[in-house]
């Protein structure tokens, strides 16, 4: 038989001698290196359990750790045995215990006949790929590392550190040029062979014990040295997470490993029954695969990672609670605030609605409740319009209407009566915010209201300064959110023309411009009611300049609709 | 965090420890049959006070979820969930008559019985309304989530309390024994939940859901804490400091990801809203044995008699865990 097999087991004895079996079964031989670590018990129980199979062998056992010269020490000595005792192999195939044949074993000895002489071995150089563990690359080829990652992680590090601060370099043997690469690899009898009978192994050797990981370089590199021709891919399956550790198959990927098209998989699930029911099986029943499909694996596990390390954004939730500045984007989507609007026009909120099916709400931060759009009292997502609810926690509040009403643009309406302070900040550095401002339309309500007068002055001057407060804020360096702020004098002159463009900028519904104007508040003798405010020493400023003169500012209404002309 | 704050949680969690072993003495053993337990089994750890109507569904659905070994403390439950529970082959069963108030609302008892029996093994601490779903829970056993937190060298895994209530009046539809209550206690509040930082303990401070939106709209504040981190990989040296919300050492708070990734996480989804409720808050009202003067019952008290009712038009309907991750309310981390 032309294909020999070298299997490392250290878990799952049970599981193992299944595979040994189906590999034995289509005539492979196989060398199976155990652990050290393994108790000497489970060890000769599990030798025992295969002493019926004729052409296996037990390597000497070796302490197999991690990152560790072990587990190459035992892959040479199984390979020696191989090349050894079995003298018809052509092909040696690396595999693990958790490892689970995919394909008929036939399948895989037709397609290395086929390729006699190539290698199957990944194996790129470091400047090539970045797979990187420990922000280390080309240094686990220039230091020294004799500490265990895993259980002596203070030394590694302190020893890494002590060699670069005295800048210490190791040499590379006969300039050799590191590769890397998977570890599970398929190597022809002359190359394997050409590695272990090397003059210099020793050399090579006392280099690469040192190196970091090896078993993922030595093969890798020294392949480079003697291969007549090589395929750096490895036959084995394998994925990896952002940690650098395998992700495990369970009973639920069998669909997608029938279609992965793949001769071998790595790592099973000990407990995946369903996997080792249907691949291990004879021929016939193993052959009905569907259409292969193998990049969908890779997409399944590339979202995995995504999942791990950027998260959704705008979503805060259990198992992601971002620290300020690593959200990705506080809220999930788009949304719009007007200040001023639904002050200065009387029928701003259906307007906007009409005008650009966004979701409108009223004062979502208003004193008494939250105004959600329609009289709603709960909204999308079961949120409550309790004003309580809200100020006890209002960043979870805007977050949570964003997160729950994904896919329809949100808009509400602010100003200085509401209670915002608190997501203020959060709204000015978010990008999907997107707030229009016109200042000093707090005054339209005061205005138009029956107070006394005394009463009006007091409550201008408190809303004069909430909002200053509040333009400032939207004024800083470290604003995100697209602002725009007029004051109330100039946004008059023409009202449309920025209506028109902060519409345009949210995609209107209606791309032939705006079909109907908002009406705008009669204000008639508002110049003089400014005045009035200055005569009692308070000045009204955020509204830009209106002359005392009535009939000045004339409501739009009768003048030209620039955007209805076509 | 400074050398004196570690120091008093050091001190924190020995005290823990140590009323937890004055508090093992209240416990009397019924049927103790630990010697099963097999290393790698997955424990299921619970407090319980007559919950009989309740018990047979509640082992069924761990069973089926792979829980190897129930370990139960009966506070005194007159309803002959004792007798019950001590009948299963697969429950070791402790019983005490003292206050559940004092053992701070079970926890003294739980932490020394998993410092005695759950020690290096996978502890789940859950109540009987209290149902633990994770991502792929469908198709795989927790047993491969616990492998998989092994392999990734994670000690413990979160899973937010959701609320579940039914539509109509929480008492319209009777709850038979063996009975799925989720067929009843169908809904949930999708998204109206609010996250804080917990800066002492590092966990995370949920609150919201039905019951801050019905009982507690005025008073947030008191609201129920939802976070909680059930599943352990247990030491003899871990304790939960108040329920299952906080362990110490804090180091096992951290269920979550700050740097804008999402770790796994899991539901418990929870069942309590069923028609057994109204007689339990009266009858809790009077024995006063909960957390806080058992404010949230004399809430639940008011309100339940006048319309107890929790659904509202944006309540969602339960599926399955898909579902849940889509909303937001759990995540399957990088597991695939």
């Amino acid at each position: 038989m032309s294909l020999g097999i070298v299997m490392l087991v250290h878990t799952a004895f049970g599981r193992a001698e299944q595979v040994v079996r189906h590999w034995a079964a289509s005539g492979c031989p196989l060398v199976i290196h155990v652990d050290q670590a393994v108790p000497n018990k489970a060890y000769s129980a599990f030798v025992k359990a295969l002493s019926d199979l004729p052409d296996i062998r037990f390597a000497r056992r070796h302490r197999c750790e991690w990152g560790m010269w072990g587990l190459v020490a035992a892959t040479q000595n199984a390979s020696e045995i191989m090349l050894r005792e079995f003298r018809e192999v052509r092909h040696v195939y690396l595999t693990s215990g958790s490892c689970l044949p995919l394909r008929p074993v036939q399948e895989l000895i037709d397609y290395l006949a086929a390729r006699p002489h190539t290698d199957f071995i990944e194996s790129a150089t470091t400047a090539d790929v970045p797979w990187t563990i420990g922000g280390l690359d080309e240094e686990r080829f220039t230091l020294r590392f004799p500490f265990s990652w895993r259980k002596n992680r203070y030394l590694f590090d302190r020893y890494v550190a002590l060699q670069r601060a005295v800048g210490f370099r190791r040499r590379l043997p006969n300039s050799i040029v590191p590769h890397m690469g998977s570890q599970w690899w398929c190597l022809t009898r002359q190359t394997l062979s050409a590695i272990l009978e090397d003059p210099e192994r020793r050399r090579y050797e006392r280099y690469f014990s040192k190196v970091w990981i090896p078993d993922e370089s030595y093969f890798q590199t020294l392949a480079r040295q003697y291969s007549r021709q090589i395929e750096s891919r490895s036959l084995t399956l394998s994925k990896f997470d952002y940690q650098g550790k395998p992700h495990i198959f369970y009973d639920d990927h069998l669909q997608l490993l029938r279609r992965s098209d793949c001769f071998v998989a790595r790592k099973i699930w000990p407990f995946a029954n369903r996997l080792y029911e249907a691949f291990l099986t004879d021929q016939a029943s193993a052959m009905k695969r569907t259409e292969p499909n193998p990049g969908k694996i890779d997409r399944i596990f590339a979202k995995a990672v995504e999942r791990r390390t950027r998260g959704r954004p705008g979503l805060y939730m259990q198992s992601r609670f971002p620290v300020e500045g690593r959200e990705n984007g506080l809220t999930c989507a788009p949304y719009s605030v007007f200040e001023g609007f639904s002050e200065l026009f009387e029928n701003f909120e259906p307007w906007l609605a009409r005008m650009t099916g966004m979701r409108v709400h009223g004062h979502l931060f208003a004193p008494e409740r939250a105004e959600f759009a329609d009289g709603q009292t709960v909204t999308a997502g079961a949120l409550s319009d309790s004003a309580a609810l809200r100020d006890y926690n209002p960043h979870a509040f805007l977050a949570s209407l964003m997160w729950n009403t994904r896919g329809e643009r949100q808009c509400f309406q602010l100003g200085p009566n509401d209670i915002f302070e608190e997501v203020e900040w959060a709204m000015a550095k978010d990008t999907n915010a997107q707030i229009s401002v016109i200042s000093g339309a707090w005054a339209v309500p005061l205005f138009q209201s029956n107070a006394n007068f005394s009463e009006i002055r007091r409550e201008a001057a408190r809303l004069q300064q909430i909002e200053a407060e509040h333009l400032k804020v939207l004024r800083s360096q470290w604003v995100r959110a697209r602002v725009r702020i007029w004051t109330m004098a100039e946004f008059i002159e023409a009202p449309m023309e920025p209506l028109q463009t902060i519409i345009d900028e949210i995609g209107s519904a209606n791309p032939h411009g705006l079909a109907e104007v908002p009406r705008m508040a009669d204000l008639t003798g508002f110049g003089q009611f400014l005045q009035n405010l200055k005569n009692q020493g308070m000045h009204p400023y955020l509204m830009g300049d209106f002359r005392a003169e009535a009939g000045l500012h004339q409501p739009p209404e009768s003048q030209r609709k620039p955007y209805l002309v076509r | 965090m400074g050398i004196w704050q570690s120091y008093r949680m050091r001190l924190r969690r020995k005290r823990a420890k140590i009323r937890a072993f004055r508090k093992h003495f209240a416990l009397r053993s019924v049927t103790d049959r630990t010697g099963q337990i097999a290393p790698g089994d997955v424990l299921l750890f619970s407090t319980l006070r007559d919950e009989l109507v309740r018990l047979p569904y509640f082992l069924q659905y761990y069973r089926n979820l792979g829980i190897a070994h129930f370990l139960i403390v009966d506070n005194a439950s007159s309803d002959g969930g004792t007798d019950y529970l001590a009948q299963q082959p697969d429950v070791s069963l402790w019983s005490t008559r003292a206050s559940y108030k004092r053992a701070r609302f079970g926890v003294d008892w739980l932490n020394w019985l998993q410092g005695r029996y759950g020690h290096d093994h996978w502890t789940l601490v859950v109540d009987p309304d209290e149902f633990l779903v994770y991502p792929f829970c469908d198709t795989r056993p927790i047993r491969a989530l616990t492998d998989w937190l092994d392999s990734s060298a994670v000690k413990s895994f979160g899973a937010m309390l959701l609320d579940m209530y039914p539509k109509g009046r929480i008492d319209a539809v009777p709850y038979r024994a063996g009975q799925d209550p989720l067929e009843i206690a169908a809904w949930f509040d999708p998204g109206n939940y609010m996250i804080e930082k917990n800066r002492r303990y590092g966990n995370l401070w949920i609150q919201g859901g039905p019951r801050a939106r019905v009982f507690f709209a005025d008073n947030p504040k008191k609201a129920p804490a939802l976070n909680k981190t059930p599943l352990v990989r247990w030491d003899r040296r871990y304790a939960y400091d108040s329920s299952t919300h906080m362990l110490l050492p804090r180091g096992l708070n951290l269920t979550y990801d700050e740097w804008g990734g999402e770790k796994a996480s899991g539901i418990l989804l929870h069942a309590k809203f069923l028609d057994t409720f109204t007689a339990k808050a009266e009858e809790e009202l009077v024995r006063r044995q909960h957390y806080a003067g058992s404010v949230e019952y004399r809430a639940y008290a008011e309100h339940v008699r006048g319309n107890p009712e929790l659904w509202c038009k944006w309540s969602e309907k339960y599926i399955n865990w898909r579902q849940l991750e889509i909303l937001g309310l759990m995540s399957k981390g990088n597991w695939a």
